[in-house]
């Protein structure tokens, strides 16, 4: 039989090791994506809102952080989170709690580097008629980011898509136990060094699955946003 | 439809105001008291400070130099006033959802939301296209619907900025058609325009401006039969002002 092919019976028969697999895997993912946006959202329309000296380096250098080398992220939350880190006593290295620490220090700036350039270009068409309308510096806010909803939302898959890809980081701080911090891409990872290549192009499959149904909710919020919003 | 008590917030007056932005003057020592009644056309060729003139008395920019005062009050302007942008920025939403946010806004509680918003586009004749996204109204259904948001804010004086600019006759007869309603409702309109023609059949007195200067203000009928100013006269008679 092919690899190819005991994969997708993996798949297929939704094999408990595979799934189990994919399961943490969205979890980290999605839990580091929701705490991402947390953060993300309010920073970058602050940032989009707010006039300070320095602003303009803030923004380069947010900009430049949308291309973290994750291993680097990986291995500076190691440091943060190894018994003699400032951050050891927590207990939180080589647990999902940590994979969740570093996703979300690779996608928070994706998202707010993305918040800040929609809400900036929103708040140029906006500014006067909001200034008009006596609306407060909350209501700004709350007006643009829900108008600016469907574009975020493709930021937020943006997000979604570097972390559930990511492998350097949470390899590092996950430390890729079995049943308990092993993921869709460092198993992959494994696997393959191994030679077991079914479970690796069995994950191979669903993950690519899952970007794809990533990339059509992203055009399906686009055009969502098009058909209600105009 | 019912006459509304004179505008407690009026007159407004510019005193002696200038307005400088990057080292330019954009209006130079303006003096000018508006008060209640018919609509104050402001005219004068590009350049000449009408748009920020509105903004100045809508509040939007401080002036350089001088005191804009409502009903001799400086630094409070009224709640009840509005302004529609010679291009007004369309929100994200529906037609309806524009009016409610203006609505919501200008503090009107949420359960008369929905009856005043219909009310208001009905006022605009917008009917019927009230879950359309904005952004996909004609230019024309547009201007309307920021005519709609800026009276949903109930305004005693309301700034119009070109509102009738690049729309067609029909567009701007309907515009026209508001603004003269709302003045016989009490509403004090200030508004620029291009068009003379327009000027004539709406304004109650003219103010004009040349290169951030007001040179002349008064009733329409005197400014039309007898400008004060040579570049009135000239701009009347349809000569470029250089």
């Amino acid at each position: 039989m092919s690899g190819e092919t005991s994969a997708l019976e993996l798949v297929l028969t939704g094999d408990p090791e595979l799934f189990a697999i994919v399961q943490l895997s969205l979890l980290v993912s999605l839990s580091a994506v929701l705490v991402s946006a947390l953060i993300g959202i309010p920073a970058g329309a602050a940032l989009a809102l707010t006039r300070f000296p320095g602003r303009e380096a803030v923004i380069v250098v947010l900009n430049a952080m949308m291309g973290l080398p994750p291993v680097v992220v990986g291995l500076l939350i190691y440091l943060l989170l190894s018994r003699s880190g400032p951050l050891g006593p927590l207990g939180l290295l080589f647990t999902p709690q940590a994979m969740v620490v570093a996703q979300t220090v690779l996608v928070t700036p994706i998202i707010a580097a993305l918040t800040r350039q929609t809400i900036e270009d929103l708040w140029v068409e906006y500014r006067d008629e909001l200034a008009a309308m006596d609306v407060g510096p909350i209501g700004r806010i709350a007006t643009l980011v829900w108008d600016a909803r469907f574009s975020l939302v493709t930021g937020l898959l943006a997000g979604f898509g570097r972390a559930a890809a990511e492998v350097g980081a949470i390899l590092i701080v996950g430390g890729n136990i079995q049943d308990f911090t092993r993921t869709m891409t460092t198993a992959i990872a494994l696997e393959t060094s191994k030679g077991d290549l079914s479970l690796a192009v069995g994950l191979g499959i669903v993950l690519i699955s899952i970007v794809v149904v990533i990339n059509a909710l992203a055009w399906g919020a686009r055009h969502a946003g098009e058909r209600y919003a105009g | 439809m019912t006459m509304r008590t004179p505008a407690l917030d009026l007159p407004l007056m510019l005193l002696d105001v200038t307005v400088v932005a990057r080292d330019v003057t954009i209006l130079g020592s303006i003096s000018l008291k508006l008060e209640a009644g018919p609509p104050t056309v402001l005219v004068g060729p590009n350049g000449s400070g009408k748009t920020t003139l509105l903004r100045l008395a809508m509040g939007l920019i401080p002036p350089s130099r001088g005191l804009v005062t409502w009903n001799g009050r400086e630094h409070s302007p009224p709640k009840r006033r509005a302004i529609l942008f010679q291009r007004p920025a369309m929100l994200r939403r529906s037609s309806i959802g524009n009016v409610r946010y203006a609505l919501a806004a200008a503090d009107v509680p949420r359960p008369a939301r929905a009856g005043r918003a219909a009310e208001l586009l009905a006022d605009v004749g917008l009917t019927g296209l009230e879950r359309r996204p904005a952004r996909r109204l004609s230019g024309g259904e547009q201007q309307r619907l920021a005519l709609a948001r800026t009276l949903a804010r109930d305004p005693d004086v309301l700034f119009l900025d070109e509102p009738t600019a690049s729309l067609d006759p029909a567009a701007t007869k309907s515009i026209e058609d508001i603004v003269r309603k709302v003045t016989a409702r009490g509403v004090k309109v200030v508004m620029s325009t291009h068009d003379l023609g327009q000027a004539k059949r709406l304004a109650g007195d003219i103010v004009f401006l040349h290169r951030g200067r007001l040179l002349d203000h008064g009733p329409a009928a005197d400014f039309f039969a007898a400008p004060r100013s040579e570049e009135a006269r000239k701009f009347i008679a349809g000569e470029l002002l250089v």
